[in-house]
């Protein structure tokens, strides 16, 4: 069984959301990392980049795989979690604690678009 | 095989040396200005000549070819490489030549591309080859290039997209991306053959052609090509032919013949030269008679494409001849289905009925998975394979199942080769049944056990340098 | 007909295959494919060969080209080649191994790629190198779609006319397919002009500048302030180099080079009509997920033993597919393999030696041919090594006929009217004090 937080918001392509006032906290869910097994490098944007909802902004790398990150909000990258460039396995530990970007959001309407924690669990099927 | 740890910097002692050099009997050249002089000197080895050797002597003995065992890897071709086109390919005639020296001062080396081209189009029914790609994904991007130009010549613009099968090896999609195409994926049938219905709706004035490789990445021949390639053609499209799979059609069927407008070869693959550890290889490329004019401008390596690996794989076609040229499809045919009937029983065969010169098992019929413990996977079979001395099957591709192993035997393996690896298969999955642990654990014999790919890829030590 | 030496099968072996399998024939092995497509009549092939007859017939297409001795370089250079070499990569478990995809029985080829790449670092004082790309000219233009790849939104790459017209050619054909738009920086006084390339740098959409180490006048440039320019307006630096010189010249990383391209094949390789050769590339750190080709990492197995494996895979086009900017996969394995036995061999003082001999030959046959009267030197007192253009009062083609009458292949004509000379180690100076006999009775 895969972790999921209630009060979060979830996107198809299995990243979080997290709500801090008007910038989203942006990371991928622990049935997420534990698809692409051990998780050896985030590719993330820069910041003050431009994201746009429903597309890609980054990466995630293992030994075998590599999978697109999907940007479930759209604005400026304020922040993003430079710890990862080293310990790329964080995510791997705790993908709920390990957040991959902070995104100021340019129309905090689409969050409306994203599941809540229970329509998620059911989108994995567990 | 036996481990040997050194690696050549290790050897490297200050004032030894592995040269011999003539006598400088020139005056000396003024010096270089001092802001055009490098600063620190390479850090290069220095070793004597024996030393040298058997340092290499020595890693080539961990290392694994078509010479050392049977080499069933699919969609590679691992045939053996005939020691003559060796010998040939070192004669100072071909190898002194300067790539610039122009014709009169060449004959021997233009009458061989010559004749590789009239061989080359006799044997696929295209009407003339370039030679200057240097692999057969460089032979991808130059045939897409192709199909671009012809566009363009017309003054079609509005072509910029190309159909791939998902079945596809992973190079289509890559070329038509580096060529600036974009990619239409095509779905595969239940049977593992491309969805004619699928692609109809596909088929519009943005549409430059499609890729395919017939027999498929399963191994499968695609029956309907017919069909498909009319379709194409009517909606204005041209048929490219990936030609890795072109081993089970030598003699038999020709890419021309079957619709296809361009084409590349792997001579190191369907013409026996080496693949050298990952290259040198040749990727010439074919094109029907209307595409001739759009080859001269594109300019994809430096001079004339692989010369020697083109050498090579004419002294291959001199030794085939049309006599045995047809043997070449039909053994290896024959030995991929008699492999595939005969394990039928212990892996699970996704799709019945005959292949071509490979065929596609999806993991094990009984992985030993009970209880707490796991099942021994694709993966596993292989690493296990190398204790009894056979090189793996080409394994997690194509993409269309999860647990792929893919097997090619090719023509030139006896029966009693094929029959002992048919047997250790078969005891692989004896094991599994009974303890899967032994198949996950192995490979016991080789000269390293599994490593840590993962350590490898999160904290890259790409250099010498980087491990001290 | 009588079997043929590189198929094993009896008669036995087919009829008891077929049996397995439930066929009659072999033919009814392709029962599937169209009646249609099955190929009528014979091929127009010729008839099969003896290994003798073949051996016979390629040696004589062999002595149809004339031996020359070789005093042009442009690209392709006629550098001395160890004994070694070729017994070494003529060893069946190097020459016959595919790519090194199973890790445990390939590590003789991991581990000669890991030594390449160390050496390639070394000599172009890079960061990271990967396990080869085809040839000089094709790394030339993996550079020119990673410099787009590295820098955002950017569209233009910068060629400097001073590099070699068959480098400029590939990387035209690439960008024009890639979609990247291509700009030159023009040549003054025998140098790539760093005025020129600002201003082009002051338009934008500037991505990256190819420019020659030695340009195509055999000429060692002056990079000092190139790599701040380019820095400056966020793009990169790429140093096009010939390997063997760097022994004694400025390496891309002294110049402040973010890649570093060329071709291995002055390390030892033999001429062979231009291939096969090896391209090579060196990176800077930061840009080692951009970099195309493979590349070979260390680690340790499972009992803690040294190993090496294949890395960074994610980045190639099996994963990548329709993402991927490059497509490569086969490389120029073995003949990585041919330069790092050759630079096992040479060391950093014998590859020193080497450009010793030829620039001081090089300059000997400079100054003997200037003695003649019968050229002009375009560029006094530039700096070279090897290779060097003069201005002949003569027709070029004369020139080159009188040599070729002799024996050398001399005298290569550029698109200026000059023409150009190269001497490597292998040319004594006897061969040279013939060539300007040649040249002073012609």
């Amino acid at each position: 069984m895969s972790k999921i937080i209630e009060g979060l918001k979830y996107s198809e392509s299995h990243e979080w959301v997290k709500v801090e006032g008007g910038v989203a906290v942006v990371g991928v869910t622990d049935f997420a990392q534990k698809e692409m097994g051990d998780i050896t490098y985030v590719d993330m944007p820069d910041v003050d980049d431009e994201v746009t909802a429903g597309e890609e902004f980054g990466a995630l790398e293992s030994v075998k795989a590599a999978s697109d990150l999907i940007s479930p909000v759209s604005g400026k990258v304020v922040e993003v979690n430079e710890a990862l460039d080293d310990t790329p396995e964080l995510v791997n530990e705790d993908a709920f604690e390990n957040w991959i970007i902070k995104v100021e959001m340019s129309d905090p309407s689409e969050l409306d678009a994203l599941m809540d924690a229970a329509a998620y669990k059911e989108h994995i099927g567990e | 095989m036996k481990y040997y740890d050194k690696l050549v910097f290790e050897l490297s002692q200050k004032g030894r040396v592995g040269y011999s050099l003539p006598v400088n009997r020139f005056p000396a050249a003024p010096e270089l200005p001092n802001e055009l002089k490098r600063e620190v000197s390479p850090d290069l080895p220095e070793i004597s000549e024996p030393d040298v050797v058997r340092h290499y002597t020595n890693l080539s003995q961990m290392n694994f070819g078509v010479d050392t065992g049977f080499y069933p890897l699919g969609s590679c071709t691992m045939k053996y490489n005939p020691k003559v086109n060796e010998e040939v390919a070192a004669l100072p005639g071909f190898t002194g030549l300067h790539p610039l020296m122009h014709a009169g001062l060449t004959k021997g080396a233009l009458k061989v591309y010559q004749e590789m081209d009239k061989a080359l189009a006799a044997i696929t029914g295209m009407a003339a080859f370039t030679f200057d790609p240097c692999a057969g994904a460089h032979g991808e991007l130059t045939g897409l290039m192709v199909m671009r130009q012809y566009h363009m010549n017309r003054g079609d613009l509005a072509r910029t997209k190309v159909i791939v099968p998902d079945s596809a090896h992973g190079t289509n999609p890559a070329s038509a991306a580096v060529c600036g195409l974009e990619i239409v994926e095509v779905k595969s049938l239940e049977n593992g053959r491309v969805d004619v219905e699928a692609l109809k709706p596909l088929l519009d004035g943005t549409i430059a052609g499609m890729m395919m490789t017939n027999p498929n990445t399963l191994g499968l021949f695609e029956t309907q090509i017919k069909e498909i390639t009319e379709l194409v053609h009517a909606a204005g499209g041209l048929m490219y032919y990936d030609g890795a799979n072109m081993n089970p059609l030598m003699g038999v069927v020709r890419p021309g013949d079957m619709g296809f407008d361009i084409m590349h070869l792997n001579l190191h693959k369907t013409f026996s030269t080496p693949h050298g550890g990952g290259g040198p290889g040749s990727g010439p490329v074919g094109v029907a008679a209307h595409l001739v004019d759009c080859l001269p401008d594109l300019r994809v390596s430096g001079f004339h494409g692989n010369f020697g690996v083109i050498l090579r794989a004419y002294a291959y076609i001199l030794m085939l001849g049309k006599q045995n040229l047809k043997k070449v499809g039909q053994y290896s045919v024959l030995s991929a289905n008699y492999i595939k009937e005969c394990l039928k029983d212990a892996y699970k065969l996704p799709i019945e009925g005959v292949c071509k010169h490979e065929f596609v098992f999806d993991g094990l019929i009984n992985d030993g998975a009970h209880d707490e413990v796991h099942g021994a996977t694709t993966l596993d079979v292989a690493k296990r394979l190398l204790d009894f001395g056979f090189h793996a099957p080409t394994i997690y591709f194509p993409l269309l199942f999860h647990q792929a192993l893919m097997i090619e035997p090719t023509e030139t393996e006896s029966k009693e080769t094929i029959d002992a690896f048919i047997d250790v298969m078969h005891k692989i999955a004896a094991e599994a049944a009974e303890d899967p642990r032994i198949l996950q654990d192995a490979p016991h014999g080789a000269p390293i056990k599994r490593p840590d790919e993962t350590a490898a890829a999160r904290n890259p030590i790409l250099k010498f340098k980087d491990a001290r | 007909m009588a079997g043929f030496t590189y198929f094993p099968h009896t008669d036995a072996d087919i009829r008891a295959m077929l049996d397995r399998i439930g066929a009659g024939k072999v033919e009814d092995l392709y029962a599937d494919v169209p009646k249609e497509f099955l190929k009528k009549g014979p091929y127009a092939l010729p008839d099969a060969m003896s290994e003798g007859e073949v051996r016979e017939w390629l040696g004589a297409l062999a002595d149809m080209n004339p031996r020359m001795k070789v005093f042009v370089g442009a690209g392709a250079y006629d550098h001395y080649t160890p004994s070694v070499i070729p017994y070494i990569t003529s060893r069946s478990e190097f020459l016959t191994a595919y790519t090194p995809y199973q890790c445990e029985i390939s590590q003789g080829t991991l581990r000669y790629i890991f030594e390449y790449q160390s050496m390639v670092c070394e000599l172009t004082g890079m960061d990271i190198s990967n396990a080869s790309l085809y040839d000089g000219p094709t790394a030339a233009a993996e550079a020119m779609k990673m410099a787009v790849a590295c820098t955002k939104k950017k569209t233009r790459v910068l060629l400097s006319k001073g590099l070699l017209p068959h480098v400029i050619a590939v990387v035209e054909t690439y960008a024009k397919f890639h979609g990247v738009e291509i700009g030159c920086v023009p040549m003054v006084d025998g140098q790539t002009s760093l005025d020129a390339l600002k201003s082009e740098l002051a338009k934008g959409d500037v991505a990256g500048a190819i420019v020659p180490e030695i340009n195509r006048f055999g000429i060692v440039e002056d990079h000092a302030g190139f790599a701040d320019a380019l820095h400056e307006a966020k793009a990169l630096l790429v140093e096009y180099c010939d390997p063997s010189t760097l022994a004694v010249i400025k390496s891309p990383a002294e110049w402040g080079a973010d890649i570093a391209v060329g071709d291995g094949q002055s390390l030892g390789i033999p001429l062979c009509y231009g291939g096969p050769y090896v391209g090579f590339m060196g990176v800077k750190k930061d840009y080692m997920r951009k970099m195309p080709g493979r590349i070979v990492g260390q680690t340790t197995d499972k009992d803690g033993k040294r190993a090496f494996v294949l890395t960074l895979q994610a980045r190639e086009q099996h994963i990548k597919r329709e993402k991927a900017t490059s497509n490569i996969c086969s490389n120029e394995s073995l003949m990585a393999l041919w330069v790092t036995v050759y630079l096992s061999l040479m060391g950093p003082e014998g590859l020193k030696e080497v450009n010793r001999i030829s620039c001081d030959g090089a300059h000997y046959l400079k100054d003997e041919l200037l003695k003649t009267g019968q050229f002009e030197d375009p560029f006094p007192g530039k700096p070279f090594l090897k290779e060097f253009v003069l201005k002949p009062k003569k027709f070029p083609g004369l020139l080159q006929r009188d040599l070729e009458k002799a024996g050398f292949f001399a005298a290569l004509e550029t698109e200026e009217g000059y023409v150009s000379f190269c001497v490597t180690e292998k040319r004594t100076k006897a061969e040279i004090d013939e060539l300007v006999k040649i040249v002073k009775e012609g």
